[in-house]
């Protein structure tokens, strides 16, 4: 057996959701590459083994249309081209078939070129064959050349440093371009005007035969420079936005009635206030409406949170984007797609995005202190040589040598290092992280929100009492319940054939919605569901009856198992100064027992998204600094509009993808790991900026004294950039102290640049 | 000294090469998908595998 096999056929909520993307939908998320082929990426988390590519390869190549296929194990991608000359392939249903899930990559992001991280990626390959050689090149004039020789050294010096100096410095010459454009000045002013003048001013002493030549100093300060640009580019790859994938929620039209009874399938446009509608099982609800006719069970969790399905009847509203599961209904639309409440949240996610306070990095911060010192400095150190010795090319040399000493190589790498650093560690752990500047802002927090369903707890209806649950009665029920898809039922499957129960084969079952299902097994009828409908007597608990002719079989009731390694975390953030609040969309006596549970005093239940955007704002008005963990559609606005935000794997993709961390495991204690990592690698951060200023400080008097030679830059600048990359790797010794590795892969470029 | 002056063009023309092939291997995409390449080597496929995605 392969290590992608799955063991059972495990059934989860989430089994019966409609993912299937239209054929439509596979054409517009791809893009053309010429000829008649369209290209489509589509993103596969649960690829892990060589044997799942070759599976899928293999199972893909064989659609109609589909010409090539090609899965990337380190981004968890496949490529897939087709003809558009034929019906687009069903990928994601072939996928499935295979027992993967496949998720199409939003066609804005798929069509947006690989970025700029190969271009960076050449332009340090071609600064580090310049430095270096120069380097090599520069030894021989440190160790004593003199005369014609050292002079020809220093012309192939140039003739190395010119082309590569333009190539690889373009990145800092463009920024400081479009800063200088703006009346602004940033880090790479005094980088650009630094390089440049080093390189002039050591032509004009090569061609005047002078001991000192720079072109090894501005070479490799490109080349530090241009590693801590890499790094930090590969953190902040990442963010992207979600409001795309919540349009794809909605159905893209409706089948209405007409007066006269005929059913039309009209776009969502066209549907207004007051128009029938049928929503056959299975469908999404496209506007917001009130049941008409029918009964039918409806999951809300896309308003709620809450994963277990309500029942509906005539008379109840049901909001656009909710999920009728069992029955057919006739509803009456109460308003139309725009004024909706999907298109309400995204005016709610889209107000909250433009709404946050802009966090300013430290590096931002830094620099804005750093470059007018370093420019002053310079400049002082000119006039001071020119009024005591009135010589313009030593008071040049001075001024240009301070430039270079105090250019912020290691400050370049302080921030990234350790960054990229975090994000392995974090990696290892199964936690991935958007971009660096949220560990810095994980690291300032002082609240914790948290959702209930989903993020404190997991999610999925799981049977309490299978212990008390007599094993006849339990195949009995499983072999009922596999004919349906609510949730309780897929509960009892999964339970079933986690232990080992066999499944009684029912000639003839029936759902009745709303209320349960009824089936003939040797020749007896069997009824489950509410004890009203099963049993035909009112009872106050909410437990799932099965009856044998009217006769109670067994009675099996749900819970939703709080996540493992809450209990801790709570413990951990209290410990750590840290408040908590639970604000849930759900039922107050649910959220009570969990927060009881758990030990959480402020607790808040029956929040709208509105509510819960409202009280992170609130918060975040009192100076707060919040951290929202939730994992819903309708946290989607609060995780958006909070300091920093964190989401499990399992989450819906808007919560996903709005989330500045998310962690695939199970366990909670994912939170507390990500603060503690945030918050060592904001300590080392802090010393490295003391390392590299402390570096900078003490050179300078040695470059304004004029003692600044080639040698002392390389040197100097060499060795404040390696203990900051040595004092950056110490995070990884510090976390890992007796932890086990579950996840010991390494984090690498191609799989945080995709 | 000034007879080894010829061994300068021959280390930097040999540290060319080696720059060129790697900005050469990087446009091949031969970067793109690291943990695969070492798996594909496991499964016989005749197949030709077709590396540049772009």
């Amino acid at each position: 057996m392969t290590c992608c096999t799955p063991a059972t056929p495990l059934v989860t909520a989430d089994a019966f959701r409609p993912s299937a993307p239209w054929a439509e939908e596979l054409r517009l998320a791809s893009r053309r590459v010429g000829d008649g082929i369209l290209q489509t990426e589509i993103s596969v988390p649960s690829i892990h083994c060589g044997g799942c590519i070759n599976k899928i390869e293999r199972g893909l190549t064989k659609l109609d249309g589909v010409q090539y296929v090609r899965v990337n194990l380190s981004s968890k991608r496949l490529v897939l081209r087709w003809s558009e000359l034929g019906p687009p392939p069903d990928a994601i249903g072939a996928l499935k078939q295979l027992g993967f899930n496949g998720h199409l990559f939003d066609p804005t992001e798929a069509a947006k070129p690989r970025g700029d991280l190969p271009r960076l990626i050449r332009a340090l390959a071609v600064a580090a064959f310049a430095s270096m050689n120069i380097m090599s090149l520069s030894v021989s004039v440190w160790a004593g050349a003199e005369g014609s020789t050292r002079d020809i050294l220093h012309w192939i010096c140039a003739a190395i440093a010119l082309p590569a100096l333009l190539y690889s410095g373009r990145v800092f010459y463009e920024s400081a371009w479009r800063s200088l454009w703006h009346g602004q000045t940033n880090m790479d002013v005094p980088i650009s005007i630094g390089i440049a003048a080093a390189f002039s001013l050591s032509v004009y002493d090569s061609y005047h035969g002078y001991d000192h030549a720079y072109f090894d100093a501005a070479t490799s300060l490109v080349f530090f420079l241009l590693i801590g640009r890499t790094l930090d580019y590969v953190m902040r790859e990442r963010a992207r936005t979600a409001v795309k994938g919540l349009a794809q929620l909605s159905p893209r039209g409706a089948m209405t009635i007409k007066a006269d009874g005929e059913f039309e399938y009209l776009p969502l446009k066209e549907i207004r206030p007051g128009t029938r509608l049928l929503i056959t099982a299975g469908e999404r609800v496209p506007v917001d409406c009130a049941v008409d006719i029918g009964i039918s069970d409806v999951d809300f969790s896309l308003v709620t949170g809450e994963s277990a399905p309500r029942k509906v009847e005539s008379g109840a509203v049901l909001q656009a984007g909710t999920l009728n599961i069992t029955g057919s209904l006739t509803v009456v639309a109460a308003a139309t797609a725009e004024e909706s409440f999907l298109a309400e949240m995204i005016r709610l996610m889209e107000a909250a995005e433009s709404g946050k306070s802009v966090y300013r990095r430290i590096a931002d911060r830094a620099s804005v202190l750093y470059a007018p010192a370093v420019h002053m400095t310079s400049l002082l150190s000119f006039l001071g040589w020119m009024v005591i010795q009135g010589d313009v090319h030593q008071a040049a040399t001075i001024a240009i040598a301070v430039l270079i000493i105090t250019c912020p190589c290691a400050l370049g790498l302080a921030v990234p290092m350790v960054q990229v650093v975090a994000a392995c560690r974090l990696f290892e752990n199964r936690i991935m992280v958007r971009d660096g500047s949220a560990m810095e802002r994980l690291n300032e927090i002082n609240t914790v929100i948290f959702d209930k369903t989903g993020t404190l707890t997991l999610g999925e209806l799981q049977v309490a009492n299978i212990d008390f649950i007599d094993p006849d009665a339990l195949s009995v029920a499983a072999g009922l319940a596999s004919h349906s898809r609510h949730p309780n039922a897929r509960a009892i499957c999964a339970a079933a054939s986690v232990h080992g129960a066999t499944f009684h084969r029912f000639d003839e079952v029936k759902e009745y919605p709303g209320l349960g299902l009824e089936g003939i097994y040797q020749g007896k009828k069997y009824r489950m569901g509410r004890s009203l409908f099963a049993c035909g007597t009112e009872s106050n608990s909410s437990d799932t009856v099965l009856t044998c002719e009217g006769r109670q079989v067994a009675a099996i009731s749900f819970s939703d198992k709080v996540r493992p390694g809450a209990k801790a975390l709570v413990d951990k953030l209290r410990s750590a100064g840290i408040s908590m609040e639970i604000v849930s969309g759900d039922g107050i006596s649910a959220v009570r027992k969990v927060a009881d549970e758990l030990g959480i005093t402020y607790y808040t239940a029956g929040v709208l998204p509105g509510g819960k955007l409202d009280r992170v704002k609130q918060l975040c008005n009192q100076g707060r600094k919040v951290l929202m963990v939730g994992d819903g559609l309708n946290d989607a606005p609060a995780l958006m509009a909070a300091h920093v935000s964190m989401a499990p794997a399992n989450a819906a993709d808007v919560g996903r993808n709005n989330a500045d961390f998310v962690f695939l495991q199970d366990s909670l204690d994912a939170v507390f790991l990500a603060y503690r990592i945030s918050r060592d690698s904001g300590k080392l951060i802090r010393q490295n900026f003391v390392i590299a200023i402390g570096y900078n400080v003490l050179a300078l008097p040695v470059a304004i004294l004029g003692y600044a030679t080639p040698f002392v830059a390389a040197l100097a600048m060499s060795l404040s950039s390696i203990v900051v990359v040595a004092n950056a790797m110490r995070l990884k010794g510090a976390a890992g102290k007796g932890e086990t590795k579950p996840f010991g892969r390494k984090l690498q470029l191609g799989r945080m640049a995709g | 000294m000034k007879d080894f002056f010829y061994l300068i063009p021959i280390s930097l023309a040999l540290g060319l090469v080696g720059l060129v092939l790697f900005l050469w291997s990087l446009k091949n995409g031969q970067y793109e998908d690291l943990d695969g390449a070492s798996e594909r080597i496991l499964y016989d496929d005749d197949r030709p595998s077709e590396s540049c995605l772009d």
